[in-house]
């Protein structure tokens, strides 16, 4: 049992988006007149974002809480606004002790200064007195391991050094509170292991509070002991590790399943996709799988009259590449023929794919290849790094290209 | 959660999102921060002149020239008065002076642009940047009032031209206090215009270089006549110029007096600038990195 040290109530943040740019001013003058623009008329929330909405917790003396989500979940958002470097639209966050964030390392760093002269400049931006430096000086200097290059200008040290010294500074800062963002993503891997157990050390034997913004799972496993989970700007989850880890991984996506008509490339009218998901075992909607697992497609189309239908469907990569394609008649060596109504078709998918996004493109196409129906980028989905529970597990640490091949090696 | 107790509302260190005093949490926050603001100006030394040859004498090459062409083409082929002081002085002292309302208002004016890499990471406060800029300009400017003060020197010993130096002199940090007041207020006002409207900070050479047309810099006031000696007067760095000239070479032409009531309404520009753009900035910086 202790004091609530961070205590966030309501925050909200708004974007408007598309106000940047060319006509600017005009846009500006129009709304102070109180004039009618097109993007006003397009009714008033047109381009206005809620990157965050009513985000409420406390945070404990001591705590190790990790602040998860997907991409545009608002978890910058938040930890930008606990920062103090943009103030939130509404709502209040109230701190006790003193407080530091790490959105990045080395921040202020500047080529031409030697790596003391660096160290001084980037522990001031960081809120420290050149006093409180000075004493810690050394302490930096042999946790980053860059003794004899110290009065070097930084422009002249390896990328590794360089971060070693950024990481150094900020990891002599003495707040209460440590908030940070996942630059531990930076050095060897020897390195992160270092800067890991110096974060938990701060929590665990000098009592630091520290909020740790994430979505790299293994790491915010080992270093928080809560966490709470944000989905579209909201609050989904405020639990133990665990159980927000499991939730973050079960969750549903983004992808809405149905298709609508303003989704579509090419159409004739005759036959339409009405639905396209991926499934898991449980017919639940899913949008991640895990390293080697199996996908499933279930698609459904109506058709307004009988046809003789060929199905395909792509795996897309983010830039566009098609990597993989597969027909209907990969089983069945004729085209599918379709009453009027409704089918559902499903395609099961071995999965060879490279941990990242990809996403799905369908068509339906009439057998001499005329296509009568083509959604592009239908369905996000991620493939994890991590393979499914009680799987052999991924042994790679980088991943490049899109197809993990499928080899035996032998030595003769 | 509910075991975790709820402190009185008292002991906050820190209220984010909260409504904010203006003015003296500000600069008492900027006061713990003063370190930052001797770091950032050593950095610009330093970063500024590494592998350059001349180093901080470029700074003095720059209103030398500047002396040079004003001498020719003003005081020469233009046959513009310099009041009857010698053209090297009359000329210097203005640009030196003038310089310190330019550099600061160009340096000040692209806080939020120039910086927007660190503020979007780091909170500090963010005036310590601009306050940097007026510290670093300072030396600048003492690099070259040394400048002027050898030639001063020298006109003084080995020529005798009319120049007495005179006691007007003690208000001299009084008119750099007004000159960085008023270049902050506007490079302020700026700096948080230009966070949306580019083109204002593409603008601003432009009028700095319009301005010294209208500040007594190479065009004495007595150049636009009686008639038209008004809109000299309205620019309140002319008053400035003129004050920081005659103390240095005593009563110019036909100015014989310091025109106290010019420095009055110098100072009360000022301040009103520097209010404003405080306040603008202050607004300003909470939210600039969602449209910078």
């Amino acid at each position: 049992m202790s004091a609530t040290v961070i205590s966030v109530r309501n925050i909200s943040k708004m974007y408007r988006l598309g106000v940047f740019g060319g006509g600017t001013f005009r846009r500006d003058l129009a709304q102070k007149l109180g004039m009618k623009t097109k993007a006003a008329a397009a009714g008033p929330d047109a381009d206005i974002n809620w990157a965050l909405r009513d985000v409420s917790f406390d945070v404990a003396k001591g705590d190790v809480l990790g602040i998860v989500g997907k991409n545009g979940a608002g978890k910058s958002t938040l930890l930008k606004i606990m920062s103090r470097v943009t103030a939130p639209t509404s709502g209040e966050i109230r701190v006790k002790g003193k407080i530091a964030s790490l959105l990045e390392v080395g921040t202020g760093f500047h080529p031409e200064l030697t790596g003391k002269e660096n160290v001084f400049l980037n522990g001031a931006i960081l809120g420290m007195s050149r006093s409180e430096i000075r004493k810690k000086f050394d302490e930096i200097v042999a946790f980053a391991g860059v003794e004899k290059y110290i009065d070097t200008p930084v422009k002249r040290y390896s990328s590794g050094m360089y971060v070693r010294l950024a990481f150094a500074v900020a990891a002599f800062l003495d707040p209460d509170i440590l908030i940070v963002d996942e630059v531990l993503a930076v050095g060897d891997a020897d390195f992160q292991k270092k800067c890991l157990g110096r974060m938990k050390d701060a929590s665990r034997y000098e009592g630091r509070t520290v909020l740790f913004v994430s979505h790299h799972m293994p790491s915010v496993k080992t270093l928080c002991n809560r966490a709470v989970l944000l989905k579209h700007g909201h609050m989904e989850l405020d639990a133990p590790v665990q159980d927000v880890i499991s939730r973050y991984f079960s969750k549903a996506s983004e992808n809405k399943g149905e298709i609508s008509d303003t989704d579509r490339t090419a159409n004739t009218g005759i036959i339409r996709m009405t639905s396209l998901e991926m499934l898991d075992a449980a017919d639940k909607m899913v949008d991640e799988v895990f390293f080697r697992q199996p996908m499933r497609f279930r698609m459904t189309c109506k058709s307004d009259q009988a046809l003789k239908a060929l199905i395909d469907l792509k795996v897309v990569t983010p830039d566009g590449m098609v990597i993989a394609h597969t027909l209907n008649i990969d089983t069945d060596p004729e085209p599918y023929s379709l009453e009027a109504g409704t089918h559902v078709i499903e395609v099961n998918l071995a999965n060879n794919l490279q941990p990242g996004k990809y996403s799905i493109t369908a068509g339906i196409h009439s057998p001499d290849f005329f296509t009568m129906d083509y959604v592009e980028n239908v369905y996000d989905f991620t493939v994890l790094a991590i393979s499914a529970p009680g799987e052999e597990e991924n042994r790679y640490r980088v991943h490049y290209g899109f197809i993990a091949a499928q080899a035996t090696w032998k030595r003769c | 959660m509910s075991e975790v107790q709820k402190p009185d509302d008292t002991s906050w260190d820190l209220v984010i999102g909260g409504r904010e005093k203006l003015f003296r949490p500000e600069i008492s926050e900027i006061w713990k921060y003063r370190d930052l603001i001797i770091l950032l100006v050593k950095r610009d030394f330093v970063a500024q002149y590494k592998q350059t040859v001349l180093g901080p004498l470029w700074h003095v090459l720059q209103p030398l020239v500047q002396t040079l062409l004003y001498s020719i083409f003003f005081a020469g082929i233009l046959d513009v008065s310099t009041e009857g002081k010698p053209r090297m002085l009359y000329y210097l002292s203005g640009i030196v002076i003038w310089n310190v309302f330019s550099i600061n208002l160009t340096a000040t004016a692209s806080t939020f642009t120039a910086n927007a890499g660190i503020f979007g990471k780091v909170y500090f406060p963010r005036l310590v940047i601009p306050l940097s800029v007026l510290v670093s300009n300072f030396f600048k400017f003492l690099i070259q009032l040394v400048l002027f003060l050898g030639f001063l020197a020298w006109y003084l010993i080995f020529t005798d031209k009319d120049i007495q130096p005179n006691l007007i002199l003690l208000v001299i940090p009084l008119l750099l206090i007004i000159t960085s007041m008023m270049s902050l207020g506007i490079g302020l006002i700026v700096s948080s215009l230009t966070t949306r409207y580019r083109d204002i900070g593409l603008f601003l050479p432009f009028i700095t270089q319009v301005l010294i047309y209208f500040t007594p810099v190479m065009l004495p006031v007595s150049t636009w006549g009686e008639e038209w000696s008004w809109v000299p007067r309205w620019n309140p760095m002319t008053p400035i110029v003129e004050t920081f000239r005659y103390g240095f070479l005593g009563g110019t032409g036909p100015q014989t007096a310091i025109d106290w009531t010019g420095l009055l309404y110098a100072a009360a520009v000022a301040l009103v600038l520097f209010f404003a753009g405080t306040i603008v900035f202050k607004r300003k910086e909470k939210d600039f990195l969602d449209t910078v």
